[in-house]
C-alpha cells in the first residue's frame, strides 16, 4: 500500500538509475542539453586547433593530415553532437509543457534515442585515437575520397553515422506523435506556439531525410567493404550521385537547424517587445513553405560539378525563392520589435544578434544562390563564412537564447544578468570578428579545407583566428552562468518575464518532475 | 552622450583609421574583376547583388536600430496592440519577389554565356591527381609530337615548416605553368584520375570539379598577357593545399614558339628512353623528382606517414627484389595515393627515382637502375 502510495507521488530516482533508466521528458531534455554541451565544447576544441593553425602561414602545429581531421571532426560533431541534440533536448522540455501534455507519447524510445547518442560520439571520437586516424575527407563525405581512398576508420565513422540518424528518426517519431495526438482540449493548431510548430515541420524533414543519410553511408560501406561500384567511376559508378544523394539530405539538414531557431525567437522577441507576435499566421506558413522549398534546392551545392544549364538555372531559382518565405520571418520580427515596450535581457539580446546576424547569413546565401557568381564563391571561405554566420550567430545563438530564456523555468532560480550579458558581448564581438574577415578571405580566393595559404590571406586570418579564441573563451562563461543558476540565485516566479505568454509560465519555477497530469484550464490557452 | 559610448566611439573610429591605412596594403577585400568577359561580367552580378543586400538591409537594420531605440521601457514606451496586416504582408513577400526577377535576368544571361563552350581555338585536357595537375594539349593531327606535362608546386617543403622565410608566391607558384594565348578561345576539359578536385582561375571566374569518370567543360578567352594564379579548390586529401594552378597567358607568337620548343623537348625526351645514366646523375636526378613529387607523403628523411603512407626507410620493397620496386611505382597501389607513375614519369626519371630511394635513408642496395630496365617493365606493362 505504502509502495503504490509512493509510485504515485514519485519524483525522480535517486543516483545514476535516474539518468540511465528515466522516461521523464525533462530528465531527457536535461540529458540532451548536457551532452549537446559537452559536444559543443569538444567541435569547439577542434575548431581552437584549426584557428591555432591557420594563425599564421606555413605549418606549425599539425600535419596536412590532422587538420583534415580535425575540419572533418569539428563538422560532425557540431552538426549531429551539438545543435541537433540541443533542439532535441529543448524540444523536450518545452513541448509537453507548451502544449498542456503530461510528457512525451513515447516516453521510453525517448530514453533510447538519447541513450545511443554517447554511444555514437563516443565511437566516431575513438577513431581519433586509433592507427589510421579519424575521418579526414570533410564532414559532407565526398566519395571517392571518403570510399576508395578513405582511411580504414571510415566504417566507424559510418556506423556512428547510422545511430545518430536512428536517434534522429525516434525523436522526431515522438515529437510527431506528442504534437498530434497530445495536445491540451483547447490547444488548437493554430494556438501552438512557434516552437511546436516549427519543431513539428523538423520532425517531418528529419524523418524525410534520415532514411536518405543512411542510404548513402550504407551505399559507402558497400563501397568500401562489399565490392561494389556505386561510387566508383573505375567499376562504373557515378561519383556525382554521391553527392546529389547526400545533398538530398544535406539541404533538407540545414533547414533542420534552423527552424526550431525560428521558433524560439518567435517566443522571445513578444516576450521582451511586450507585444503579441506580429503575423503568426504566416509565420506557420513561411515555415511550411521553407520546409517544401529545402527539398528542391539541394543540387546549389552541386553548380561546379558540371550539370546541364536547366539544371543549373532550376536551381538557381527555387533556390531564390527561399528569400521570400525568410524575409517574411525577419520582417515579422522586426514589425513586433517595432512600437513595442522593448527590455534588454539577456535572452533579448541574443535574439537580436540573431535577426541581425542570420539575416546576413540570409544575404549571403542569397549571393550564394546566383549560378555564376557562386562559380567564384564555391569551395572558399567565402561559403565557410557564409553557413557559420547562420549556424553560429543563427542556430546557436538561438540555442543560448533559449536556455537563458527558459532556464528560470527549469532551476527555480533567475540566472545571473550580469554575467549573462558579459557572455552575450563576448560572443557577439568574438563571432564577427571571428567569421567577418572570413568574407573577404574567400573573395580574395583563399578556398576551404586548407591547412596552410598563400601570404595575402595572412592578415585576415589572424584577426579571424583571435576573435575564434575569444568566442571559444567567452563559452565558458556560459557554464559558469548554467551552473550557478542551478545551485542558487533569485527565486524564479511562475512567470519569471513580464511579457511571457504561454501554457509553461502557468507552472510554478522550477517545472514540478510531473505537469499538466490533468489538462490545463482551456482559458489558459490564448492565440498567440 | 554617455562617457562609455564615447570611448566606444572613439575606439571603433581608431580602428578604422588603422584599418583603412592598412586597407591601401595587402587587404584584398573584394572579388577580382578578372581578364575575361565572363570574369567581369561576373563580378558586376556580384556587386549588384551585394548592394541590393545591403540596400535591404540598410531598411530592415534601420527600423530594428529605430525601434530598438526608441520603443524601450525604460523610455516608457507602451506597446501597440497591432499584431497582422494582410496589406503589408502582401507588399513584402511580393516586393522581394520582384527584386529576385530582377537579379534572376543577369544571371541567367551570365550563366548562358558562361555555358557555351563551342567553337574553341585550343582544347586542353586537365586532369587532376593527388596532388598534380597533368596538362594535356589536344592535337589535330595524331602524328604530331604531343605536348603533356605535369604540373606540380614549387614551393620548398622548407618554406612551408617554416626553415626557410616565405617569398611572395608562396603556395601559388609550380615548377611547369600552363601556357595558353591570349585572345584565344581555350576550352579546358576536366577530369580526374582519383578522387575529386576542383580547377579554379578566380582572374577568369573559371572552377569546374574534376571528377573521375566525368570530362567537364570550361573555356575562357584571356585578354592580357600575364601570369595567372589559383588553387584546387575541392577538398582532395593530405596535400588539397597545395596543389595551385599557376598559367601564363601569352601573345600567340610567343604561344607558338613555347609549343613548338616542347614538342621538339618531348621528342628529345622519347630518343633518350634507353640511354645508358651515371650512379651520381641518377641519385641527383632521382633526390629533385624525390623532394617535388613523393616528399608529401613519404616526407623527407623518408619515414613516411604511417600507416597511410609507408616508410621508404627500411622498406621491403625498397631492399627488394628491384623489378617488384619498377613495377610498383610504375603501376601504383590502387585505392591510395601511390599513383601509378608509369603514366607521369618519363623512363629517365622512373630509373632516377627508384635509384634514389634504394641508395637514401640507410637503404644501401648499391642498385643502379637504367632507363633501359624500367623500359622493359613499362612495355609489358601497356
Ligand atoms: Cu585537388
Amino acid at each position: 500500500m505504502s509502495a503504490a502510495h509512493d509510485d504515485h507521488h514519485h519524483g525522480p530516482a535517486k543516483g545514476l538509475s535516474r539518468w540511465l533508466f528515466t522516461t521523464n521528458h525533462k530528465d531527457i531534455g536535461t540529458l540532451y542539453l548536457w551532452f549537446s554541451f559537452a559536444m559543443f565544447l569538444l567541435g569547439g576544441t577542434f575548431a581552437m586547433v584549426i584557428r591555432a593553425e591557420l594563425f599564421q602561414p606555413g605549418l606549425q602545429l599539425v600535419d596536412p593530415n590532422f587538420f583534415n581531421q580535425m575540419t572533418t571532426m569539428h563538422g560532425l560533431v557540431m552538426v549531429f553532437g551539438a545543435v541537433m541534440p540541443a533542439f532535441v533536448g529543448l524540444a523536450n522540455w518545452l513541448i509537453p509543457m507548451m502544449i498542456g501534455a503530461p510528457d512525451m507519447a513515447l516516453p521510453r524510445m525517448n530514453n533510447w534515442s538519447f541513450w545511443i547518442l554517447p554511444f555514437a560520439f563516443a565511437m566516431l571520437s575513438s577513431t581519433l585515437l586509433m592507427d589510421a586516424g579519424a575521418p579526414n575527407f570533410g564532414w559532407t563525405f565526398y566519395a571517392p575520397l571518403s570510399t576508395t581512398y578513405a582511411p580504414e576508420t571510415v566504417t566507424f565513422f559510418i556506423f556512428a553515422v547510422h545511430l545518430m540518424g536512428a536517434s534522429s528518426i525516434m525523436g522526431s517519431i515522438n515529437i510527431i506523435a506528442t504534437v498530434l495526438n497530445m495536445r491540451a482540449p483547447g490547444m488548437t493548431m493554430m494556438k501552438m506556439p512557434l516552437f511546436v510548430w516549427t519543431w513539428l515541420i523538423t520532425a517531418y524533414l528529419l524523418l524525410a531525410v534520415m532514411p536518405v543519410l543512411a542510404g548513402v553511408v550504407t551505399m559507402m560501406l558497400f563501397d568500401v567493404h562489399f565490392g561494389t561500384s556505386f561510387f566508383n567511376a573505375a567499376g562504373g559508378g557515378d561519383p556525382v550521385l554521391f553527392q546529389h544523394v547526400f545533398w538530398f539530405f544535406g539541404h533538407p539538414e540545414v533547414y533542420i537547424m534552423i527552424l526550431p531557431a525560428f521558433g524560439i525567437i518567435s517566443a522571445i522577441i513578444p516576450t521582451f517587445a511586450r507585444k503579441r507576435l506580429f503575423g503568426y499566421d504566416s509565420m506557420v506558413y513561411a515555415s511550411a513553405s521553407i520546409a517544401f522549398l529545402s527539398f528542391i534546392v539541394w543540387a546549389h551545392h552541386m553548380f561546379t560539378v558540371g550539370m546541364p544549364i536547366a539544371g543549373e538555372l532550376f536551381f538557381m531559382y527555387a533556390t531564390m525563392l527561399i528569400a521570400v518565405p525568410t524575409g517574411v520571418k525577419v520582417f515579422n520580427w522586426t514589425a513586433t520589435m517595432f512600437r513595442g515596450s522593448m527590455s534588454f535581457e539577456t535572452p533579448m539580446l541574443f535574439a537580436i544578434a540573431f535577426v541581425v546576424l542570420f539575416t546576413m547569413g540570409g544575404f549571403t546565401g542569397l549571393m550564394l544562390a546566383i549560378t555564376p557568381a557562386d562559380f567564384q564563391y564555391h569551395d572558399t571561405y567565402f561559403v565557410v563564412a557564409h553557413f557559420h554566420y547562420v549556424l553560429v550567430p543563427g542556430a546557436v545563438f538561438s540555442i543560448m537564447a533559449a536556455a537563458y530564456y527558459w532556464l528560470p523555468k527549469w532551476t527555480g532560480h533567475m540566472y545571473d544578468e550580469r554575467l549573462g550579458k558579459l557572455h552575450f558581448w563576448m560572443s557577439f564581438i568574438g563571432v564577427n570578428v571571428l567569421f567577418f574577415p572570413q568574407h573577404f578571405l574567400g573573395l580574395a580566393g583563399m578556398p576551404r579545407r586548407i591547412p596552410d595559404y598563400a601570404l595575402q590571406f595572412a592578415d585576415f586570418n589572424w584577426i579571424s583566428s583571435i576573435g575564434g579564441f575569444m568566442f571559444g573563451a567567452s563559452q565558458l562563461i556560459l557554464l559558469v552562468v548554467v551552473i550557478k543558476c542551478i545551485k542558487g540565485g533569485k527565486k524564479a516566479t511562475a512567470q519569471v518575464w513580464e511579457g511571457a505568454q504561454g501554457l509553461e509560465w502557468t507552472l510554478e519555477s522550477p517545472a514540478p518532475y510531473h505537469t499538466f497530469t490533468t489538462p490545463p484550464d482551456p482559458k489558459l490557452i490564448h492565440a498567440q | 552622450m554617455l562617457p562609455k559610448a564615447k570611448l566606444w566611439l572613439g575606439l571603433v573610429v581608431a580602428a578604422l583609421m588603422t584599418l583603412s591605412t592598412n586597407l591601401q596594403a595587402a587587404w584584398e577585400l573584394n572579388m577580382t574583376q578578372g581578364v575575361t568577359q565572363i570574369s567581369r561580367d561576373t563580378y558586376d552580378l556580384h556587386m549588384q547583388i551585394l548592394w541590393w543586400c545591403v540596400a535591404i538591409g540598410v531598411v530592415v537594420f534601420g527600423v530594428m536600430l529605430w525601434s530598438i531605440i526608441n520603443h524601450r521601457k525604460s523610455k516608457g514606451a507602451v506597446a501597440a496592440s497591432f499584431h497582422e496586416s494582410t496589406k503589408v504582408e502582401i507588399l513584402w513577400t511580393v516586393i522581394p519577389f520582384i527584386i529576385l526577377i530582377l537579379m534572376a535576368i543577369p544571371a541567367t544571361r551570365v550563366l548562358t554565356e558562361a555555358y557555351d563552350s563551342s567553337e574553341s581555338d585550343l582544347d586542353i585536357q586537365v586532369t587532376g591527381y593527388q596532388w598534380r595537375w597533368e596538362y594535356r594539349y589536344l592535337r589535330e593531327d595524331a602524328n604530331e609530337e604531343e605536348v603533356a606535362f605535369y604540373s606540380i608546386l614549387s614551393t620548398p617543403r622548407d618554406q612551408i615548416n617554416n626553415d626557410l622565410p616565405k617569398e611572395e608566391h608562396y603556395l601559388l607558384e609550380v615548377d611547369k605553368p600552363l601556357v595558353i594565348p591570349v585572345n584565344k578561345k581555350v576550352r579546358f576539359l576536366v577530369t580526374s584520375n582519383d578522387v575529386i578536385h576542383a580547377w579554379w582561375m578566380p582572374a577568369f571566374a573559371v572552377k569546374k570539379d574534376a571528377i573521375p569518370g566525368f570530362i567537364n567543360e570550361a573555356w575562357t578567352i584571356v585578354e592580357e598577357p600575364g601570369i595567372y594564379r589559383g588553387q584546387c579548390a575541392e577538398l582532395c586529401g593530405l596535400d588539397h593545399g597545395f596543389m595551385p594552378i599557376v598559367v601564363h597567358a601569352v601573345p600567340q607568337d610567343e604561344y607558338d614558339a613555347w609549343y613548338a620548343g616542347q614538342q621538339q623537348a618531348a621528342a628529345a625526351t622519347r630518343a633518350a628512353a634507353n640511354n645508358v645514366v651515371t650512379l651520381s646523375a641518377a641519385l641527383e636526378q632521382g633526390e629533385e623528382i624525390y623532394n617535388r613529387i613523393c616528399i608529401a607523403c613519404h616526407q623527407a628523411n623518408g619515414t613516411g606517414l604511417p600507416p597511410a603512407f609507408p616508410a621508404l626507410a627500411g622498406s621491403a620493397v625498397a631492399n627488394g627484389d628491384v623489378e617488384a620496386n619498377i613495377r610498383l611505382v610504375i603501376n601504383g597501389v590502387p585505392g591510395t595515393a601511390m599513383a601509378a607513375y608509369g603514366r607521369q614519369l618519363n623512363t629517365v626519371e622512373l630509373s632516377a627515382i627508384i635509384t634514389y630511394i634504394r641508395n637514401s635513408f640507410g637503404n644501401s642496395t648499391g642498385d643502379l637502375v637504367q632507363p633501359a630496365d624500367v623500359n622493359t617493365i613499362l612495355q609489358e606493362a601497356q
